[in-house]
C-alpha cells in the first residue's frame, strides 16, 4: 500500500512541477508532445548492440530538465523504481547470447551484456523523458494536444474525467482500507471474500457519485466538452523546437557522434 | 505485464499504436452512438475505481501473498466492450504517463494485450456465452474466471510475440511462451475469482447496474476488419519509414568502401555506420587490440578491412574511443544542463 501511496503522491509532486512557467513549460504542448515521441522512437530504432551512439541523445532530457528547472536527481529515483521489469528480461540476454564481442584487456565481454546495457540505456532515456514530458506539460495540457491532434473527444473526456476523480476516489478507498485494519487483527489484508464486498461497496459508492457528477454538470450546462482555460496557438519557438530537436535526433541517428568526438580526443592525446 | 519503450521494435510499436487508435476510434464512435448521456461520467468514475481498488490489496488463499485487481474484466461486464475499452485505455495511458509503467510508444502494445483481448474476445466470446441473459451466481464465477483466464493468456501471449518479433530481447520464442503462460494462467484464476466475487456483490445490491453493459450491441465484423486494415497500413508506413532508415546512409564514405571491398552487403544502417567507422578506426588506428571482433577468432590487422561484411555489426576496433566519446558526451550534456539552469536561475 505504502508503494501505491507513494505513487500517487507521485501524480501530485509531478503536477505541481507542471505549473512552473520556463521556457519549456510556455511552449505549445503538441510541439512537446511531438518531439519527444520522435526522440523515443529515434532512440529505440537503433541496432540493438548500440551504446555509444545512444548516450548523446541524453542531452534532450538534460536540457528539458535544466530549462524547465526540474530536479534530475527525482526522476533517477522514478525510473530505478520501475527498472526491475526491464532488468528482468534484459538479464536473459547475458545467459543467450555468449558470443564474445568485445575484449578489454584478458577480459571478453559477450553480445548478451552489451546489448543488456543498450537496454538499460534506453529504459533510462524512454522512461525519464516520458516522466520529464509530464512534468513539463501538465496532464491536461497533453489532453488538449491530443485533441488538438484530432484523438476522438469521447476518450480525451474521458482522460480528463478520469484524472479529476482519481485522487477522490483514492481517499475513499484508502478510508476503507484503513477501516478494515484498524477493525481486525491480522495484517495481511482482507481474504478474497471480504475484499469482494469492500471492492464491490467502492463500487455502488462510486457509480453513485458519477450519477451526482452527471446532474451536477447538467445543471451547469455540460454538453460532452470539457473547455479550458487556455487555448494555445503554434507560435515559432514551438516550430523552431520540433524541427530544432528533430534535426539533432536525426544527425546522432546517422552518425555516432561519441565515436567522433572519443576519436578525435585519443588522437589529440 | 506492462512492456516498456526499451524492449520494441519501432515497427512493432507502430504497428500496435496504429491498431490501437484505430481500435479507440471506433470504440469512440460507438460509445457515441449509443450515447446514454450518464455513461461519461460513470466510464471517468470507474477509470478511477479501478486506480483505487489497487489501494486495497487482498491474500491470495494458500500462498499468504498479496495481489491487486486489473480490472480489465469488470469494466467489460459493467460497462459493455466499447466504453470498457476506452476505459482501460485511459487508465493504461494514465500509468504509462505518470507512472512510468510502460512506455509511450508501447502503449499501443500495452492497450492492445491488457484491453483489447479482454473486452472484444473473453467478454463477448466466454462470458456473455456463458452468463447470457440470466445470470446466476454459478454462471457468473464460471464466467469470469474462464474469461479472465483466457483474457490473460492471449494477453501474455501479445506480450511475447510482440516482443520476439522486436528482437531486442534475446529470449527465444519457447523459453518466452513458457515463462509467461502459466504465470499468467495463475495470476489469471486469481482476477476471475476476484472478478466473480465482486461482480456477485453487485449483482445482489443493485442489478440494474449490470444491464449497462447488457444493451450494448454485438460486433458485426467491422472492428476486426478496421484492425486488420489498421495493422496492415501501419505495416506499411513503418516499412517504408524503415526502408528510408536503411537507404539514409550511402554516404560518400561508404560508396568509396563498398567500391574498395566491392561488397553489396552495405544498405544495412547498421553496417553504414559502422563502416564509416571502421574507416575512422582505419585513420586513427588505436590499439587494434582492444576493438571489437564479431565473434570469429582472426588477426586484427584484418579487423578493419574485413569488418564491414560482419554480421552482427558491432563497432569493430572502436569500442574503446566509442565508451570515451560517450563518457565525454554525456559530460557534456551535464554541463549544458547545469550552465541551462544557472542562467535559468540567474534570470
Amino acid at each position: 500500500m505504502t508503494f501505491l501511496e507513494r505513487n500517487f503522491l507521485d501524480i501530485r509532486n509531478l503536477d505541481l512541477m507542471a505549473r512552473g512557467s520556463s521556457l519549456v513549460h510556455r511552449l505549445d504542448p503538441r510541439a512537446k508532445l511531438l518531439t519527444t515521441l520522435i526522440f523515443i522512437v529515434t532512440v529505440v530504432s537503433m541496432d540493438k548492440y548500440t551504446i555509444a551512439q545512444l548516450i548523446p541523445f541524453a542531452l534532450y532530457p538534460f536540457a528539458l530538465t535544466a530549462l524547465a528547472g526540474l530536479p534530475v536527481g527525482y526522476f533517477f529515483k522514478k525510473i530505478l523504481l520501475v527498472a526491475p521489469f526491464a532488468v528482468l528480461i534484459g538479464l536473459f540476454n547475458p545467459f543467450l547470447d555468449r558470443t564474445i564481442l568485445l575484449h578489454i584487456g584478458p577480459l571478453g565481454i559477450s553480445g548478451g551484456w552489451i546489448s543488456f546495457a543498450s537496454i538499460m540505456l534506453r529504459f533510462t532515456l524512454t522512461v525519464g523523458t516520458a516522466l520529464i514530458l509530464i512534468g513539463i506539460t501538465s496532464f491536461s495540457g497533453i489532453c488538449l494536444a491530443l485533441e488538438r491532434f484530432k484523438v476522438p473527444r469521447v476518450f480525451v473526456v474521458q482522460l480528463l474525467f478520469l484524472y479529476r476523480y482519481i485522487f477522490v476516489l483514492l481517499d475513499e478507498a484508502g478510508r476503507m482500507a484503513r477501516a478494515r485494519t484498524l477493525r481486525s487483527l491480522d495484517t495481511t489484508g482482507p481474504g478474497i471474500k471480504t475484499f469482494g464486498s469492500m471492492v464491490g461497496n467502492l463500487l455502488l459508492r462510486a457509480t453513485d457519485r458519477a450519477e451526482r457528477i452527471h446532474l451536477a454538470m447538467l445543471c451547469r450546462a455540460f454538453d460532452g466538452r470539457i473547455r479550458l482555460m487556455s487555448e494555445p496557438v503554434i507560435r515559432a519557438v514551438d516550430i523552431f523546437f520540433i524541427l530544432g530537436w528533430s534535426a539533432l535526433f536525426l544527425f546522432l541517428r546517422c552518425y555516432n557522434l561519441s565515436e567522433i568526438i572519443g576519436n578525435s580526443a585519443l588522437e589529440f592525446l | 505485464m506492462h512492456m516498456a519503450d526499451a524492449l520494441i521494435s519501432p515497427a512493432v510499436g507502430g504497428t500496435m499504436w496504429a491498431a490501437t487508435a484505430g481500435s479507440i476510434a471506433y470504440c469512440a464512435r460507438k460509445v457515441n452512438l449509443e450515447m446514454d448521456d450518464r455513461k461519461v461520467a460513470l466510464m471517468g468514475v470507474l477509470g478511477a475505481f479501478i486506480f483505487a481498488v489497487q489501494m486495497i490489496n487482498f491474500t491470495i488463499p494458500a500462498t499468504g501473498s498479496s495481489g491487486h485487481l486489473g480490472g480489465g474484466m469488470i469494466l467489460a461486464i459493467l460497462l459493455g466492450p466499447y466504453a470498457a475499452f476506452l476505459v482501460m485505455s485511459s487508465v493504461l495511458t494514465v500509468q504509462a504517463l505518470f507512472f512510468a509503467d510502460g512506455g509511450l510508444l508501447a502503449l499501443g502494445c500495452n492497450i492492445f494485450n491488457m484491453a483489447f483481448f479482454p473486452c472484444f474476445i473473453a467478454y463477448p466470446f466466454i462470458y456473455k456465452k456463458i452468463v447470457g441473459d440470466s445470470p446466476t451466481e454459478k454462471k457468473i464465477i464460471t464466467g469470469a474466471v474462464l474469461s479472465a483466464v483466457l483474457g490473460l493468456q492471449m494477453g501474455a501471449f501479445g506480450v511475447v510475440l510482440e516482443t520476439v518479433a522486436s528482437g531486442i530481447s534475446e529470449l527465444p520464442f519457447s523459453t518466452f511462451v513458457m515463462l509467461m503462460q502459466p504465470i499468467h494462467l495463475a495470476i489469471g484464476i486469481v482476477e476471475g475469482v476476484v472478478t466473480s466475487a465482486v461482480v456477485i456483490f453487485v449483482w445482489k445490491a443493485r442489478p440494474e447496474i449490470l444491464q449497462y453493459a447488457m444493451n450494448a450491441k454485438p460486433l458485426k465484423g467491422v472492428l476486426v476488419r478496421n484492425v486488420a486494415l489498421g495493422l496492415l497500413a501501419a505495416a506499411l508506413v513503418t516499412g517504408g519509414a524503415l526502408s528510408w532508415f536503411a537507404s539514409a546512409h550511402p554516404d560518400g564514405l561508404e560508396w568509396a568502401i563498398q567500391g574498395v571491398t566491392g561488397s553489396p552487403e552495405l544498405s544495412e544502417p547498421e553496417q553504414g555506420i559502422h563502416g564509416n567507422l571502421a574507416a575512422l578506426q582505419e585513420k586513427s588506428a588505436f590499439m587494434p587490440d582492444y576493438g571489437f571482433k564479431a565473434g570469429t577468432e582472426e588477426p586484427s590487422e584484418a579487423a578493419a578491412e574485413e569488418a564491414p561484411e560482419q554480421w552482427p555489426a558491432v563497432d569493430a576496433g572502436t569500442s574503446t574511443a566509442g565508451l570515451v566519446g560517450g563518457l565525454i558526451t554525456l559530460l557534456v550534456a551535464a554541463c549544458i544542463g547545469l550552465l541551462l539552469r544557472r542562467r535559468n536561475l540567474a534570470t
